[in-house]
């Protein structure tokens, strides 16, 4: 059969932009972000069985600076993703399809994910001040 | 002109008569994830430090270790379902996406052996 030249979508350039493409368009990056973190969660888990040594030098990467940055960016993308993962399950049971309901969902979940980040490293910062 | 009918001609064109799995396993994977991701947060922020002793205590406990486990496979399956939908978006000729799709699951594989693994040599290396 001869491949047929089909219109393809999304039709990016003729749509305007609007909060809810935004926010698939982030569900998917952060989906990503978090397979990579998969990678840093396992090595982490790795160097502990691996020994003291190794975990001390997983350690050492993880709270410089450029390591701690990577952490935040992985909780933001954590709680954005479940948030928003929460919100497509209530999508699936049918519930919140409404334009305005689906556009206030959609703030409250990038407020609740910004808000949960946030008080997550406050209380990680707090206990190491201890 | 095609001497075809018009039946087929729409015939094979239609959804692969597959999917309902992929997509449910997405789900579930999901909702399991709920309640061990919010553990797993919540026990990183409870544990008295982060160094070697104290987390190796920590994942030896048998709930945690179990826990642990769970949350790798829950991960590992839900990780791979979603990046294989962004190769099959994305990557349009048949070949290297073939090949991508290859190596993405068994990066998954290896990731949820490397992780269980782990979890058991910890479990099972305590009491120091």
């Amino acid at each position: 059969m001869s491949p047929v030249s089909r219109p393809l979508s999304p039709h990016l350039q003729v749509y305007r932009w609007q909060i809810s493409n935004t926010l698939s368009i982030l569900h998917r990056l952060t989906g990503v972000a978090l397979s990579i973190g998969a990678i840093a969660l396992v090595s982490w888990l790795l160097a502990l069985a691996s020994g003291q040594g190794s975990y001390a030098q997983f350690s050492w990467i993880f709270t410089s600076l450029a390591g701690q940055l990577f952490l935040i960016g992985w909780t933001f993308c954590f709680f954005y993703h479940l948030c928003n993962g929460l919100r497509h399950l209530a999508w699936d049971a049918g519930y919140g399809f409404d334009k305005s309901v689906a556009r206030r969902t959609g703030i409250a979940v990038v407020t609740a994910a910004s808000l949960l980040t946030l008080i997550f490293w406050v209380l990680a910062l707090a206990r190491v001040a201890e | 002109m095609s001497l075809k009918s018009p039946l087929g001609r729409v015939l094979g064109l239609g959804s692969a008569g597959t999917g309902t799995e992929h997509w449910l396993g997405q789900r579930l994977s999901a909702v399991a994830m709920v309640p061990l991701t919010v553990w797993f947060a919540l026990s990183l922020l409870g544990l008295p430090a982060l160094d070697f002793y104290a987390v190796t205590a920590w994942v030896a406990a048998p709930l945690h270790a179990i826990l642990l486990v769970l949350l790798v496979m829950a991960l590992v399956y839900h990780s791979s379902l979603g990046t294989q939908v962004v190769v099959e978006d994305y990557i349009r000729s048949s070949g290297p996406r073939a090949v991508v799709l290859a190596l993405l699951r068994l990066v998954h594989i290896a990731l949820a052996v490397a992780g269980i693994l782990a979890v058991f040599l910890i479990a099972t290396r305590a009491p120091l």
